[in-house]
């Protein structure tokens, strides 16, 4: 396959940034997305010119490190795949594709296609997480845990912290995110303690770092590559409002 | 924005009722426009209740507006102002899946709220009296819908009240913590479509029966 690829290059967070347009031959349709930007470098190297910055780790969908704008979508035109997890029989021999960045206001762009999502784990300090007295480990089966509870707090788990979502969203706005990580500790026993609290500092950490509010498009979900449900939104809210009936504790 | 919109929603429901009273003849109507200002009396002064209602009312608009300009700051200020053209690829326009009422909500909102102000001076102040002015909320009515500028007006502030509607209540659903399984979610979206069709059909109702003659 050949391919035109139009790439968003940007020298640094205050460089005004431009697409570029690289042709790209000899694709396998088996290769995944971001191995045709390993080839693609590959060659910008050989050809003395700086290589594209983008980030990746696993390369296997679990680890929500990539993640980039094909042509408008957020991880590309297939729904339920991250990045990496995308290949090229996705798309047709002569496409010209455009590849940019995530883009938000928090987001911001370190190089090229690599931004700044430490915003993320800011707002999961605010809350997300649990306290428990340390020692030996419980017995695995000494809290039970109701069937349905347990696979929603395991949906809502296996968010991977993409961003995605964001990137997709019209507002901006990280709800999905944040209702995953809210309804996943929210679901469980283990959760109970710090339900409200963590509701409303993870909430007050998302406003904080200027993400904007949910308007329930629902377009975070159609891109989220975990396949997040929108219901977590409305978990945040109900979280958010039983936590303001008990006097915001 | 949710529960100011719910009670603007009571109210269109109760106001969409209360035109359909066209159909019972200018007594009635004009009656019933009437006991809107006894109503209360003698606990209340004369248009008590209904100033209590105005109150209410404004109170509702005011703060939906100002949640939703609140919104709508947020998210400029989160892309760059440019919402989902904030990428330069132009492939995806719509997304995977974002229906034409979600992205018309806000402008929507303002066509409405410029509607509602042009309303009121024709129907309830009547300084803007297409048709000829009149003491009788039902003449009034009359005199202004056979004229089909006028029906036009409306209906176009009715389709943008559609969009607004349709998506607006399934997110205030939603965002009040409703929707929290598919069975639920499926049944969320049909509500705000049927209540959507419902108050529309009956707002368009009495305006096209007066164009077309029916009422007269
Ligand atoms: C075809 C559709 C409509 C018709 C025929 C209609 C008719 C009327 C009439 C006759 C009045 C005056 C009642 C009186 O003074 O006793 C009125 C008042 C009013 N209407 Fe409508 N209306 C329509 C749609 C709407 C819509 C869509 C909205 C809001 C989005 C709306 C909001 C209002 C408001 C706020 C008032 C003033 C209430 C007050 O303060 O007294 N109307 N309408
Ligand atoms: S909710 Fe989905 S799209 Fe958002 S960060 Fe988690 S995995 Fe990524
Ligand atoms: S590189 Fe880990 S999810 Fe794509």
């Amino acid at each position: 396959m050949n391919i035109t690829l139009r790439v968003w290059r940007q020298r640094d967070a205050a460089d005004k940034g431009r697409m570029v347009t690289y042709h790209v031959e000899g694709i396998s349709p088996d290769m995944s997305f971001l191995e045709v930007l390993d080839m693609l470098n590959e060659r910008l190297t050989m050809e003395g010119e700086d290589p594209i910055a983008f980030d990746s780790d696993c390369r296997e969908g679990i680890c929500g490190a990539c993640g980039l704008v094909i042509n408008g979508l957020a991880h590309g035109p297939k729904q339920m795949v991250t990045t990496c997890q995308l290949h090229m029989r996705s798309f047709n021999d002569g496409d010209v594709i455009d590849v940019e960045p995530f883009r938000a206001e928090p987001f911001t762009v370190i190089r090229d296609l690599v931004v700044d999502r430490s915003s993320f784990d800011r707002i999961i300090q605010a809350g997300g997480y649990i306290s428990v007295n340390t020692g030996a480990a419980p017995d695995a089966h000494a809290i039970p845990v109701p069937r349905e509870d347990a696979q929603d707090a395991f949906d809502a788990a296996a968010c991977i912290s993409c961003g995605a979502c964001v990137a997709a969203c019209p507002n901006g706005s990280a709800s999905l995110f944040l209702g995953a990580k809210i309804a996943h500790l929210g679901k469980l026993p283990q959760g109970q303690p710090e339900r409200h609290s963590r509701a409303l500092r993870m909430t007050a950490q998302h406003d904080h770092e200027g993400f904007g509010g949910c308007t329930q498009i629902g377009e975070c979900e159609a891109v989220c590559p975990k396949g997040i449900p929108l219901s977590v939104i409305s978990q945040t809210n109900a979280d958010v409002l039983g936590a303001l009936a008990h006097g915001g504790k | 924005m949710a529960v100011t919109g719910v009670i603007l929603v009571l109210f269109l429901i109760a106001h969409m009722y209360g035109n359909l009273k066209i159909f019972s003849g200018q007594q009635a109507f004009d009656d019933y426009s009437a006991y809107l200002r006894n109503l209360g009396e003698p606990l209340l002064p004369y248009s008590g209740a209904l100033w209590l209602m105005r109150v209410v009312l404004l109170a509702s608009i005011l703060l939906h507006i100002y949640a939703a300009v609140t919104l709508w700051h947020r998210a400029r200020a989160v892309t760059g102002g440019r919402g989902a053209a904030r990428y330069v690829s132009t492939k995806a326009r719509r997304g995977h899946q974002r229906s034409y009422a979600s992205f018309t909500l806000r402008w929507g909102g303002v066509v409405i709220g410029l509607f509602v102000i042009y309303h009121v001076l024709h129907l309830t102040t009547n300084t803007i009296a297409p048709g000829g002015a009149s003491a009788s909320p039902y003449e009034r009515m009359i005199n202004g819908f056979q004229l089909w500028p006028v029906v036009l007006s409306y209906t176009v502030a009715l389709i943008a009240l559609a969009f607004h509607l349709r998506h607006g209540l399934w997110a205030a659903f939603a965002s009040l913590g409703w929707n929290r399984s598919p069975r639920v979610r499926r049944n969320l979206n049909v509500m705000a479509t049927v209540v959507t069709v419902v108050i529309i059909a009956g707002f368009l109702i009495p305006p096209f029966a007066i164009l077309f003659g029916v009422v007269q």
